[in-house]
């Protein structure tokens, strides 16, 4: 996961001359009034260049041609294909599984992502007592490891596990992780589960910023909780809201470990794969990156898509 | 006080839903043989090491473990490095190309890693040869962009005349760096360490990808191979699952928590105040 900004601004660099004389010349307008600075961010910028920038390139490429896997060095010819890979995708039934399957998860994953985590978040900025320890738990499952936590999962939704000996009767059958109608869903709570914590505190952060006199004058008017929760809080956080959205997306769209250990491989019947899951096996597994690279732009228009209306939508409202 | 037992209930609840799961692990792991009833889960006595004598015939939980620290290791020793230099260039520094750097660098938190993955994979394991090597797992994770934004909000935060009187007696940038604002960052490197750690201390697909030699695999890969491979053969193959489970969580658990103090929602959402 990452943190990003939507209001930090570029270029906020301070100058580094006193402003009794600035040495003004052809060098400092061409490189800046510290060049060396160039030199410091070299590495991070050949990082960048290197593992994103030239592979985003090379995944737009690669699927636009005839592409296969080669021993280092060999030269073959990769001729342009169009939309070749495209339509190869888009008319495999497993791949258009797999989207409908990410849309089942982010359907439940996000809506419930935003709910609980501004809930929580709002109990917890009252909170004195035990606040640390609350906190502390709430991250917990956020910085584990996906395949330890999986394992729990395992054990907890088995055919013979705590959650349908609980159950009882209730219990769905088949079983959760074999049952093509709770698989993805399960998933998705679990993905929920799992990132909480990190939403958690982005909402915190956010309501620190929310002040305090409007809740005061709130409940001067006389509104309940509910009330100033509705019309003080929701929209103090609205840009961390847009933020929380945007980012469980791009989670939901990432997913691979999940389906891959939770419901073996997508099970069953590809009820739970997912694009990043397809990509791996049509890609690496049978050996058609072209294919595998045409899923994963048509997979990103679609995080850019459904954020840009999301963040239009949240703002709007 | 009790108006505001609603919120009590649910801020406990919630701890007990998110906790509850690690407590599981970690006495399933102790359990000679499973016991999925809810009594199973407050067990008395019975507790054996065995599952872990299990787990570590299977995989060389020692082994893994030394290739996640390698791993995670190197991501950092990178990040600390390079990532400050670019963090205090982008904060302090006034060069050509400061700004777009700056916008790629939030530009790149949002492109998912996975889409990635293709190309990568040709690039490292196909062009330079780089499957099941150290140098390899690192590469694409290097310089991990959230430590240095961390980086460079703490390095603004100082107060511009600190450098202006370094900078007229004479300091190179180096050693303003070095010895002026170095010192007064350390909490954010303790929490661009912390951030950093998650990432490749848990990352599973990556290597997974490039890593066929089981000599290679950091534990998080070779415990999901234990689970997608062998886990039905063995004679408790929960109790072995979890055994290792835990084993792969309990720094990461163990680090956050003693540093939980660098890891509050003023370091991670300085950004989204606004």
């Amino acid at each position: 996961m990452t943190t990003i900004t939507s209001t930090a601004t570029a270029g906020e660099t301070s100058g580094g001359y006193p402003s009794g004389g600035p040495r003004r010349s052809v060098l400092t307008t061409l490189l800046g009034r510290q060049p060396l600075g160039m030199a410091f961010a070299a590495p991070y910028a050949v990082f960048l260049a290197a593992v994103f920038a030239y592979p985003l390139g090379l995944a737009a490429w690669i699927s636009f041609h005839d592409y296969f896997f080669t021993a280092p060095g060999a030269a073959v010819e990769r001729p342009f294909v169009g939309f070749d890979n495209y339509t190869a995708a888009l008319s495999d039934p497993g791949v258009r599984r797999s989207f409908l399957n990410v849309l089942v998860f982010l359907v439940i994953n996000v809506p419930l992502t935003v709910v609980l985590s501004l809930l929580l978040a709002t109990a917890l900025n009252a909170a004195i007592r035990g606040r640390t320890f609350l906190r502390v738990s709430y991250y917990v499952p956020y910085v584990s490891a996906s395949v330890a936590v999986v394992a729990v999962w395992l054990f907890l939704f088995s055919n013979n596990g705590m959650v349908n000996q609980l159950l009882g009767p209730l219990a769905p059958d088949p079983s959760w992780l074999v049952n093509s109608k709770a698989a993805m869903p399960l998933i998705a709570l679990f993905v929920t589960w799992k990132q909480l914590g990190f939403f958690i505190l982005l909402y915190l952060a956010a309501l620190q910023g929310v002040p305090k006199e409007l809740y005061e004058s709130a409940s001067m008017d006389g509104a309940g909780k509910f009330q100033s929760l509705r019309n003080v809080t929701i929209p103090g956080v609205r840009p961390a809201t847009t933020l929380v959205v945007i980012l469980s997306t791009i989670t939901g769209a990432n997913l691979f470990t999940e389906p891959y250990l939770l419901t073996n491989g997508g099970g069953p019947n590809g009820a739970s794969t997912s694009p990043v899951f397809v990509m791996y096996q049509r890609g690496i597994e049978q050996g058609n990156p072209d294919v595998a690279a045409a899923i994963g732009v048509i997979l990103v228009l679609g995080v850019l898509a459904i954020s840009l209306v999301n963040k239009r939508l949240l703002e709007r409202g | 006080m009790s108006r505001s037992w609603p919120r009590v209930v649910l801020l406990v609840l919630g701890a007990a839903v998110f906790l509850f799961p690690f407590y599981y692990m970690l006495v399933g792991s102790l359990q000679g043989e499973p016991d999925t009833s809810l009594a199973g889960a407050f067990p008395t006595g019975g507790f054996t090491l065995d599952n872990y004598v299990a787990i570590n015939d299977r995989v060389d939980l020692v082994r893994s473990l030394v290739n996640s620290g390698i791993f995670t290791g190197g991501v950092i020793l990178c990040t600390v490095v390079l990532g400050v230099l670019a963090g205090y260039a982008l904060a302090r520094l006034h060069f050509r190309g400061g700004g777009t750097l700056f916008a790629v660098m939030l530009l790149v938190q949002v492109v998912p890693f996975q889409l990635l993955i293709i190309p990568l994979y040709v690039m490292i394991v196909r062009s330079y040869g780089l499957a099941d090597s150290y140098l390899g797992m690192i590469l694409p994770f290097a310089i991990n962009s959230t430590a240095v934004f961390i980086f460079r909000q703490f390095f603004l935060q100082l107060p511009e005349d600190l450098f202006s009187a370094a900078r007229i007696a004479g300091a190179g940038e180096l050693r303003i760096l070095w010895s002026i604002a170095l010192p007064l960052v350390k909490p954010a490197l303790l929490t661009a360490v912390l951030v950093t750690f998650i990432g490749p201390w848990n990352e599973f697909l990556w290597p997974f990808l490039i890593t066929k030699e089981a000599g290679l695999q950091p534990l998080a890969v070779s415990l999901a191979n234990y689970i997608s491979n062998v886990a039905g053969r063995a004679a408790n193959p929960y109790g072995a699952i979890l055994a290792g489970a835990c084993v792969l969580a309990a720094p990461a658990v163990a680090l956050f928590v003693a540093f939980q103090k660098h890891f509050t929602a003023s370091d991670i959402g300085s950004g989204v105040k606004g």
